[in-house]
């Protein structure tokens, strides 16, 4: 039996970055991670010989704190990749391309709807400024608010007052409400609602039309990536780089880590953690458990009812995590041709919605439990940022696609042909002569997504990302600063707030509120 | 993960029937209504129930000289079985469940996860892997939420089980004349189970009066018949049918508490500071730290370790003979201490007794010099007594008889 100062079950991204924290300080950390290899949905994998991939595929809010609290320049994250541009395949009238950071300067629109488009933006980036501070911090405690959370709160109403009356009134009026209303007051062109209402809703069970999907762009836009806000790149060597980076970081920092070694249970005495027990058996003790994974997973199955309280393990079995995105991979003979996108464009981002309706339609059979028959997608050719991807002249395409609800009605297995077939068939309209290029695919629902990556529900912010489940509900009301009923653990995955993409936040935010409470 | 079968539509409604129909009957409302003379109902969690039949009064003392037969068939059961049973109470509740025997029960109360007090209630062990949970409020979601990761059913069956309370010095005779063979060999809390027509009756040295009783409970279809065979074997013991009044009255001496009237119970608490934990209803010695978890336990200890708890439940003799219903307590006649929950004058003790909640340090560490204001109405005008009171313990009218196996004349 060893013992350890802390152990962190889970290799994703969240714990390598707690892991490492709570390394530094000193403490004896192993990390232990049932796969094979680390990264969870951001490692990459070959999906067809020669082709790799990483579930995610897009880099956009990475913190800059924890880039540079783990150094992670120096242990080889390269964040020189320039800010990969989005563009929305126009139907008949063309594209439309945002560049640098969420749109700051577009392409592909009128005068009028550009000026249109420049204030909506600045409007949105000045309000999800408001909520930025709460991302890397813990939810407020209510009822017993730490002068932190005074700071915090105060902070933000200071944020709101140096708004200004006028755009305090705006915020207020308008972070409830849906993206598509948002979107008709101050715009005209489809393509560019399109692509907020796809992007406010992407990851979540929320058409643009549902109450509050606007709260998804807030996410998004709360984030940043080569250094401007809202940005995206598209890392160089898939994801998995940006693990890579994390992992070398771990390691320098003495984190002991396993991979191949599941845990099997959470071992408590006297009603604390005390440490885990593998899969092969072998105990590991510690008196700090800092789970990365899920939530319900960390609850249900590895510590049990059993220790827990009724009502405890009532929220937690409720949690909603229903995944309602698919990921496709397709490995191609060539570059496809979307027509109209330059070849410069076609490195980065890719999105199918139309116009909000699209969206919109798109959502409405998954409230029934049925597939998109004309989904909406967001598309990256990886290999043309990374040409180790894919054999000479080959390429990968990577698409999230929604929506493929989580219980689908008929059953994935005859669902999954019909869907793909969807989902090709909209990929050959906008990409005319791609299926006959198509070497490979690999339609993970998420279903596939919950099974390969231990993902329940196959939702990858491991519980729906809706006002409900945010903040000081996030996982559950009442236990929402990542320390838990059970004394020494500890949750720091996306389940937690502020919630999932590949940010390191969780997990910084639960390593710093372990030392600061274990000091 | 283990997964509990929903509350089907068709077991809610079946579980419902007290809700539905205003005053539900029990089974024993035949006989009780045609001994009804008073016309004094009173709704018992949905039932329709005697507060009186003849004499409140009367009615007491046949609790404690003759037998009083009381209807508990509103209570409320579980049954709570399979290999997870034992394992399964114990996190639900608060005492040491292993501890239990089959064919024993214990006094306990559960708790939500801020360790306040969800109710208190009666938990047989009827085998070694069944229980029977009897309580004041329903419970199910509770429960079922609870059964999650442990092999266990639990079922309602309120109304399945037909339930009376024989109590009194002749109670053991009674039962023995009636055919109860070897009843005066239980102790205080043994179950036993004897033979009643086709079916069996399931019997324990319980009750609410603290005097020697008994608890049968019985298939519903058989109610009626119990009912037949008790009255007639009770003939030459004084059997006399009672309500809640007179029961009420005993279980004050007995120092008994009653959930929602002694404490708010957590669930019905509508204001955030009404909610008790079991130290704050004098409850706190079923707490068993020395087995594993519980439900509420980590709260519990915070509450302990952080000295949290700000009530306290104390016995109280009033001097005079006004009871002392809802009055405040006052310290030094002045400052408020607390408020009575329960009072009744004692024809037992000949003591004017009360129940009552306070807020610590009253009741805790300063004990003394405490005061309740009664007022006391006399003809459209109140008189206003300042009482002195005194803490006392509970129960506050000890009988030998309650214990004593075998009981006298059996």
């Amino acid at each position: 039996m060893t013992s350890y100062d802390a152990i962190v079950i889970g290799g994703g991204h969240n714990g390598l970055v707690a892991a490492t924290l709570l390394a530094r300080s000193g403490r004896k950390v192993r990390l232990v991670e049932t796969a094979d290899t680390l990264g969870g949905a951001a490692r990459t994998d070959e999906f067809a010989p020669g082709f790799r991939v990483s579930t995610a595929h897009i880099l956009n809010r990475l913190h800059p704190d924890v880039i540079r609290q783990l150094d992670l320049a120096a242990h080889g994250l390269d964040t020189s990749a320039a800010p990969a541009p989005t563009t929305v395949l126009g139907d008949r009238e063309g594209p439309v391309t945002l560049r640098s950071g969420y749109g700051d300067h577009v392409d592909g629109i009128s005068p009028d709807e550009a000026k249109a488009w420049s204030e909506l933006r600045a409007l949105l980036l000045r309000q999800a400024g408001i909520l930025k501070p709460f991302l890397t911090r813990r939810p407020p405690r209510l009822g017993k608010l730490s002068r932190a959370d005074m700071s915090l709160l105060g902070g933000s109403a200071l944020a709101l007052r140096r708004l200004g009356k006028e755009d305090m009134r705006e915020f207020l009026r308008m972070v409830l409400m849906n993206v598509a209303d948002v979107a008709d007051e101050h715009l005209t062109d489809d393509r560019l609602k399109g692509l907020l209402a796809f992007d406010a809703t992407l990851g979540s069970h929320l058409g643009p039309r549902s109450p509050t999907s606007l709260l998804g762009l807030y996410y998004r836009l709360a984030g940043e990536a080569g250094g401007s806000v809202g940005g995206q790149t598209i890392p160089a060597g898939g994801m998995g780089a940006v693990i890579n980076a994390l992992a070398r970081a771990a390691a320098a920092a003495g984190v002991e880590i396993s991979t191949g070694a599941n845990v099997t249970r959470i071992a408590l005495e006297g009603g604390k953690a005390a440490g885990v027990t593998l899969g092969t058996g072998e105990e590991l003790r510690a008196g700090t458990v800092v789970s990365a994974i899920n939530p319900a997973t960390t609850f249900l199955d590895l510590v049990g009812p059993r220790e827990l309280d009724i009502a405890f393990v009532r929220k937690i079995g409720n949690i909603r995590m229903k995944g309602d995105a698919a990921k496709l991979h397709l490995a191609l003979d060539t570059v496809p041709d979307f027509p109209g996108i330059s070849d410069a464009d076609r490195k980065g981002r890719l999105v199918i919605a139309t116009s909000t309706d699209h969206v919109e339609n798109a959502f409405n059979p998954a409230k029934y439990g049925e597939f998109s028959p004309e989904p909406v997608m967001e598309i990256t050719l990886p290999s043309l940022s990374d040409p180790t991807l894919a054999p000479d002249g080959a390429c990968v395409l990577s698409a999230v696609v929604q929506y493929a609800p989580y219980d689908l009605r008929e059953g994935w297995e005859t669902g999954k042909p019909k869907f793909l077939e969807a989902i090709l068939a909209t990929l050959e309209a906008n990409a005319p002569g791609i299926r006959n290029t198509i070497r490979h695919s690999e339609l993970l629902t998420p279903a596939d997504i919950e099974s390969r990556y231990r993902m329940p529900g196959g939702h990858w912010h491991h519980g729906e990302l809706q006002a409900d489940q945010m903040l000081f509900s996030r996982p559950v009301a009442g236990h929402s600063g990542y320390d838990t009923p059970v004394g020494g653990l500890y949750l720091c995955g996306a389940g937690s707030h502020p919630g999932g993409g590949i940010s390191g936040v969780p997990g910084l935010n639960a390593a710093r509120n372990i030392l600061a409470s274990e000091r | 993960m283990t997964v509990v079968p929903p509350l089907t539509d068709e077991k809610r409604r079946a579980a419902q029937k007290h809700i539905e129909t205003i005053r539900f009957e029990t089974p024993f409302h035949p006989r009780i209504a045609a001994l009804m003379q008073t016309n004094d109902w009173y709704d018992w969690a949905g039932y329709k129930s005697a507060n009186t039949l003849w004499a409140e009064e009367l009615e007491y003392f046949a609790i404690r000289a003759q037998s009083a037969l009381f209807d508990i068939s509103p209570m409320v059961k579980y049954r709570i079985e399979g290999p997870d049973a034992e394992a399964f109470c114990n996190r639900l509740t608060l005492r040491d469940v292993s501890k239990l025997r089959p064919g024993r029960v214990h006094y306990t109360a559960w708790c939500d996860d801020s360790g306040h007090v969800l109710d208190d209630g009666t938990l047989f062990r009827l085998a070694d892997t069944r229980f029977r949970l009897c309580c004041q409020e329903r419970h199910l979601p509770w429960l079922l939420d609870g059964a999650l990761g442990f092999d266990v059913a639990v079922t309602e069956e309120t109304e399945e089980i037909a339930g009376l309370a024989l109590q009194g010095p002749t109670s053991c005779a009674l039962l023995k004349a009636a055919g109860f063979d070897g009843i005066e060999t239980m102790k205080p809390f043994d179950i036993r189970d004897f033979g009643h027509e086709s079916g069996s009756v399931t019997v324990s040295r319980t009750g609410f009066t603290g005097d020697l009783g008994y608890e049968l409970f019985i298939d519903t279809p058989l109610a009626l018949s119990l009912w037949d065979r008790l009255w007639t074997a009770g003939e030459l013991y004084g059997i006399r049918a009672i309500g809640n009044a007179a029961l009420n009255q005993a279980r004050i001496e007995a120092g008994l508490i009653v959930a929602n009237i002694d404490f708010i119970t957590t669930d019905h608490a509508l204001r955030a500071d009404r909610v008790r934990m079991p130290d704050e209803t004098g409850l706190g010695w079923m707490v068993d730290l020395k087995k594993g978890h519980f439900n509420g336990r980590r709260a519990i200890e915070d509450a302990r370790r952080n000295n949290s708890i700000r009530h306290v439940l104390v016995g109280l003799e009033i001097e005079g003979n006004v009871p002392a219903d809802h009055a405040i307590v006052y310290h030094r006649k002045k400052r408020e201490a607390g408020v009575i929950t329960s009072a009744a004058w004692s024809p037992t003790a000949k003591r004017n007794l009360a129940i009552a909640s306070l807020e610590r340090p009253y009741g805790d560490t300063i004990t003394e010099d405490l005061w309740v204001e009664i007022y006391a109405l006399h003809e459209l005008r109140y008189t206003k007594l300042m009482k002195r009171a005194t803490i006392v313990p509970r129960p506050f009218v000890k009988l030998p008889r309650r214990t004593a196996t075998p009981p006298a004349d059996c």
